[in-house]
């Protein structure tokens, strides 16, 4: 009985050994990428101004656009909160439910972050305009590509949460893509405060 | 133990002598025999940290030499045997205290000779630095003297007891100039401008180089510094503006492609067209010579090659 | 592209580095088939898991990356012996200096402390395993790919020649166009994936798997250092990644970071590369003082001086590490407030590494000093690193500096700090754990011949060297003016001396695998820590039962207690991950993909990519669960083992 009671207590993706350094081990590569962004962050602060004779920021940023983007990837990141909190309480299709919502909202700033590009594009603004825009690009480009890469791995769980339910390991793997999915929202709010609010200042 | 005394006695003097002759060594040594007030400070600076060196390593080394001999495991060894021996409050304080007291005796003459660096020398400042620009293209030197109007090639004139003000920059990669008998190096980086302060108090040749790496033809972009008197300066002021051509931009861009060449003079300065220290002038270079950065030069080493720039002094 | 601009042609030594490796490619496939190894190959070593397999891997891909590097440091030696020497030419002697700091740093120095980790660590601290041995294998793995993608630079497509500083804007795609310096950022590329990995790896290995009753501050000092390491790996190498990435995308993609079009900012190259490369010194330098520790106790067989003290410099060490980049370039003119904070800053270090020194004596102190081989390595390092480590000092001086930057003096520094730790750490703890990785020790005899060759050559190589640079000899330049002579040629013939006792070293692994007795326990040395508590060879599980653990001379107290613990009656199943395969693909494919980048055939390079990221997905479908060793089994090996 006592068992079964400790076994309420710890939620199922810490249940064993092998998850829990799994999810220690997710924390750590976090920080990591923390240390990688930070480096982004800080090319993008030396190199801000540089524009040489492409068009600066202030010209082509909208508070329109990245203002839905922000939006998007925010409540993206509460829907995949409500997706663990689902899946500890064992309902593994309202949990699914809700993961197809994030990955909806995913695909959609995606969509929103491509349009951009290529609409910055036409006005004169690419990787190789200058040093400020190849930083930009850089930066901005890198965490869609994190988002990207979240989204392929979502769909590849969602396939074996189909196959296998809620399990240890599916736990895991969805706790952990849900750690990594609100740290790009954290990533976000810094581009969104650090680039595109400054940039439209300044 | 007497035996051991003796040993070490031998060891001690044998240390003594290494030390006299090191030192006397070092006289010949083109940093530590300074030929100007820059480079004096430096040596002043170096030497200074060198007797707190030679300190530690002494201590360390008879430390090190005393463990090594004294409790070597060997039969019929005296020495005591303490396995559990793991600290001590009192000389481990010790330990500490002394290495922080070494770093602070060393970080205050560094700082102020650091600030010191950055204004022309004290002993010179009766008159106005001579201001040189001192630019660098692959694997050259060109020296600017924007009052004199003047412009060299690989060579460098200065007059004595006066301090110069180079202005480093570079029209492509990043480079250094160093003159070890004069004072340390700085960078030139292109789109900038260093400042660098050197003067000599001594008349004489000495060599300059280019330190930072900058490819296949880094080991020959050296040039020799003639130091001379005030007004020996002023001559070859006077016979540079007479005798040597004017600096068309047309032959200064052609000098700008990357290559060897040999010392020359010009009566006028390239600055009147580009300056590489600015924004403006960052990709004057590359734009012109874009394709003959990667054209190998093919330089090989042996007996008839020429250490850096051939040819006689100013002329073409 | 025609085979003329793929193949490097036109160079006798370089036609005989083809000759070479076509031969030895020969032989090893000659010999697998002859001997009909090719499935003991792949099942015993390709597709292991095991972090003892993966730590020799390890080791032995570093011994050949400083046979490499050393024969490049001996050409680099002979064009500088005498003034008019024209063994190399200019450009082929870049491509020398490039190639040796390269693969010294990123494919010796590290894969070597790494793989001595990954045999020790899991041992020291009672682990069956990696917390992750899956991305042990493809650290080691991505690690090899890297090292192999580097070295045929030099026979494909030429060698990267701007230094391994990589400075821009020379090394940008003007100045170094081709294939060059591609290799140089994808091959590094491709190695920091696995380091980065490894960093997380052995950081939750450390943190989560340690035997109980082992606290933080019981670990054995080894493991403490490698953890503080790994801390390091973790904050320092994404800057690297960046950093690389940056240059990558200017010369494949016409950004302009680092260029001199587009307002770039070639000198953001040196701030970047040395935010990670200051690090990355300690990277390599506290593993080894981590082995010296372990080294000195057991064979003054006396406890550590200082433990505590000890840990707490490491550590703040790897702080400090992060606080000095900027003395890498105090001539870049950022004025005297800024190399004034800097030069503090680097000197600070002086400190906690002045302490760690003194301890190490004072753990001599009332020892009883046993001069075995790898005591000898340990014993050297002191006096040795002392001298590189005053000189240090000197360079942190930057006033001081400005007159040493850029010379031999500085070449002679970080030589007497680089070799006299980490490579004498490396042969130190290659003697000392030698025997629990092949069952054997190394002869005494001629390692102390391999010993004393490579110190005295050391020393006679790069003491002259702070002469050198006083007298204004600049690093990298490819001949000497006959001012230089007398101490260049005394330099040369230290290096051959080295390279003497390198190959008595490697003649010694030859000898003592013919003739060495066998190992009869697992205890050679009368040893202090866990790892000498396994029965040798260590058996695939580690530990039949995990030991409890009371202070951080674990084995020691346990012999003192007359136990060995092992205790049949607790033996149970242990579960054990299986081999696979996938990381030896996975990263196969990278290399491919890396390969098509350096010569920028995108889509090749493309295909490559999404070829890595289909067996990243298959990997996600596979829910291997590995399998059980019984435990009947445990006991049978361990009584054959201990010989109960």
């Amino acid at each position: 009985m006592n068992a079964y009671k400790e076994e309420n207590a710890t939620p199922l993706e810490y249940q064993t050994e092998e998850n829990q350094m799994t999810i220690v081990g997710f924390w750590i590569f976090l920080a990591a990428e923390m240390a990688l962004f930070g480096t982004l962050f800080a090319t993008y602060a030396v190199l801000f101004g540089r524009t040489a004779e492409a068009p600066p920021p202030a010209e082509l940023f909208t508070a329109g656009t990245t203002l839905i983007m922000t939006l998007l990837l925010l409540t993206s990141s509460f829907t995949s909160g409500i997706a663990i909190h689902e899946m500890r309480r064992g309902a593994q299709k309202g949990m699914m439910t809700w993961l197809i919502i994030t990955l909806v909202l995913g695909l959609s700033f995606l969509g929103f972050e491509i349009y951009e590009f290529y609409h910055y594009a036409t006005l004169g603004a690419t990787l190789t305009s200058s040093a400020y825009w190849s930083a930009f690009f850089v930066l901005a480009g890198t965490h869609g590509v994190h988002v990207t890469f979240g989204i392929g791995w979502l769909i590849l769980l969602l396939i074996q949460l189909k196959q296998r339910g809620i399990t240890q390991v599916t736990s895991r793997k969805i706790f952990v893509l849900g750690l990594y999915w609100h740290f790009l929202d954290v990533i976000w709010i810094f581009i969104f405060t650090g680039v595109y609010l400054i940039g439209m200042v300044i | 133990m007497r035996h051991r005394m003796r040993h070490l006695n031998k060891w001690a003097i044998f240390g003594l002598i290494g030390l006299i002759l090191l030192l006397s060594g070092c006289s010949e040594l083109t940093v530590m025999d300074p030929k100007g007030p820059v480079a004096e400070s430096q040596r002043d600076l170096i030497l200074y940290a060198l007797i707190f060196m030679l300190g530690i390593v002494a201590v360390v080394f008879s430390l090190f030499i005393f463990m090594v001999v004294k409790y070597r495991d060997k039969p019929n060894r005296k020495a005591e045997y303490k396995p559990e021996l793991h600290g001590n409050k009192a000389i481990e304080t010790i330990w500490t205290i002394v290495p922080v007291m070494i770093v602070t005796a060393l970080s205050i003459p560094t700082i102020s000779t650091l600030f010191d660096l950055e204004e022309p020398p004290a002993s010179s400042n009766d008159q106005d630095p001579l201001v040189i620009h001192a630019t660098t293209a692959d694997w050259k030197w060109f020296f600017s003297y924007p009052e004199q109007d003047i412009e060299t090639v690989n060579y460098l004139h200065i007059p004595t007891d006066r301090a110069i003000e180079f202005r480093l920059s570079s029209a492509d990669s990043m480079t250094a100039l160093w003159i070890p008998a004069l004072g340390g190096q700085k960078y030139n980086m292109a789109g900038m401008e260093n400042i660098l302060y050197l003067q000599a108090d001594e008349t004489g040749v000495y060599q300059g180089r280019n330190s930072n790496f900058n490819g296949e033809g880094f080991a020959e972009q050296t040039f020799k510094v003639h130091a001379e008197s005030s007004s020996d300066f002023q001559d070859w002021v006077a016979s540079t503006q007479n005798s040597a051509p004017e600096l068309t931009q047309e032959k200064y861009d052609s000098l700008l492609e990357p290559g060897l060449t040999d010392t020359m003079a010009f009566s006028s300065t390239h600055l009147e067209w580009v300056d590489h220290g600015t924004k403006d002038g960052m990709t004057y270079s590359i734009e012109r010579h874009r394709e003959a950065f990667n054209e190998q030069l093919h330089l090989k080493n042996g007996k008839d090659h020429e250490h850096g720039p051939s040819g006689k002094e100013g002329e073409q | 592209m025609s085979l003329d601009e793929l193949l490097v042609t036109g160079e006798p030594l370089i036609y005989a580095g083809m000759v070479s490796i076509v031969l030895v490619t020969g032989a090893i496939i000659f010999l697998l088939t002859y001997f009909k190894k090719w499935k003991w190959l792949w099942r015993e070593w390709l597709t292991t898991v095991d972090h003892k397999k993966i730590g020799i891997m390890y080791i032995l891909s570093a011994l050949a990356m400083l046979f490499r590097a050393g024969t490049d440091a001996l050409m680099i030696r002979t064009q500088l012996a005498f003034p008019d020497m024209n063994f190399l030419n200019a450009q082929h002697y870049d491509e020398i200096f490039t190639t040796h700091g390269t693969i010294m740093i990123f494919f010796m120095a590290m894969p070597f402390l790494i793989g001595l980790m990954n045999i020790v660590v899991p041992l020291q601290i009672g682990a069956r395993d990696f917390a992750f041995p899956y991305l042990n294998a493809l650290s080691f793995w991505s690690f090899f790919f890297g090292a192999m993608l580097f070295n045929i630079s030099f026979v494909i497509g030429g060698a990267p020649d701007a230094g391994w500083t990589s400075y821009t804007p020379l090394a940008g795609d003007i100045m170094s166009e081709g294939p060059g310096q591609n290799f140089y950022l994808l091959a590094l590329q491709l190695s920091g994936i696995g380091t980065l990995a490894t960093g997380i790896n052995l950081m939750v290995t450390i943190l989560k798997m340690r035997a109980p009753g082992m606290t933080l501050f019981k670990m054995p000092i080894f493991t403490w250092s490698t953890l503080i390491t790994m801390f390091i790996i973790v904050f320092a190498f994404p800057i690297l990644t960046v950093a690389l990435a940056l240059m990558t995308i200017d010369r494949i993609f016409g950004s302009h970071f680092f260029t001199l079009a587009g307002e770039g900012l070639p000198m953001m190259w040196a701030n970047l590369f040395w935010m990670w490369g200051h690090p990355e010194v300690y990277i390599v330098i506290l593993p080894a003082f981590g082995i010296f520790s372990e080294v000195i106790a057991t064979f003054a067989r006396k406890r550590l001086f200082g433990y505590s003290v000890m840990v707490w410099s490491i550590i703040l060490i790897a702080g400090l590490s992060f606080l000095v980049w900027v003395h890498h370039f105090f001539t870049m003119g950022a004025g005297a407030f800024v190399n004034s904070v800097f030069s503090v800053t680097t000197m600070a270090i002086a400190i906690p590494t002045g302490v760690k020194i003194f301890n190490w004596l004072a753990t001599l102190y009332k020892s009883r000093i046993r001069t075995t081989t790898a005591m000898m390595w340990a014993l050297a390092f002191i006096p040795s690193f002392t001298i590189g480590g005053i000189t240090g000092v000197m360079l942190g001086m930057a006033a001081a500096d400005y007159q040493f930057h850029n010379s031999y003096f500085l070449i002679a520094h970080f030589h007497y700090v680089l070799i006299a730790g980490t490579v004498f750490g490396c042969f130190a703890g290659l003697v000392y754990w030698y025997p629990k990785m092949f069952g054997h020790k190394l002869n005494e005899r001629i390692g102390k011949w391999s010993f004393w060759l490579f110190v005295i050559g050391f020393h006679i190589t790069f003491l002259p060297q702070y002469f050198l640079g006083l007298d204004g000899m600049p690093r990298r330049v490819f001949h000497i003016v006959p001012e230089w002579f007398n101490l260049n040629v005394l330099s040369t013939i230290g290096a051959f001396g080295m390279g003497l006792g390198f190959a008595v070293f490697v003649y010694n692994i030859y000898y003592s695998y013919r003739y060495s007795p066998r190992e009869q326990n697992g205890d050679p040395w009368d040893g202090r820590t866990l790892e000498w508590a396994t029965p040798t060879p260590v058996p695939e599980y580690n530990f039949a039962v995990v030991p409890n653990v009371t202070s951080h001379d674990a084995y020691w107290d346990m012999k003192a207690k007359g136990e060995t613990g092992y205790d049949e009656s607790k033996v149970e199943p242990i579960h054990m991950p299986n081999s696979t395969g996938q990381p030896f693909v996975m990263s196969a494919i990278m290399f491919f993909a890396s390969f098509a980048l350096v010569f920028e055939w995108i889509w090749l390079a493309v295909a490559g990519l999404i070829a890595v990221l289909v067996t990243m997905g298959m990997r996600s479908f596979d829910y291997n669960e590995g399998h059980h060793i019984s435990a009947d089994e445990i006991k049978r090996t361990e009584r054959s083992a201990r010989g109960l």
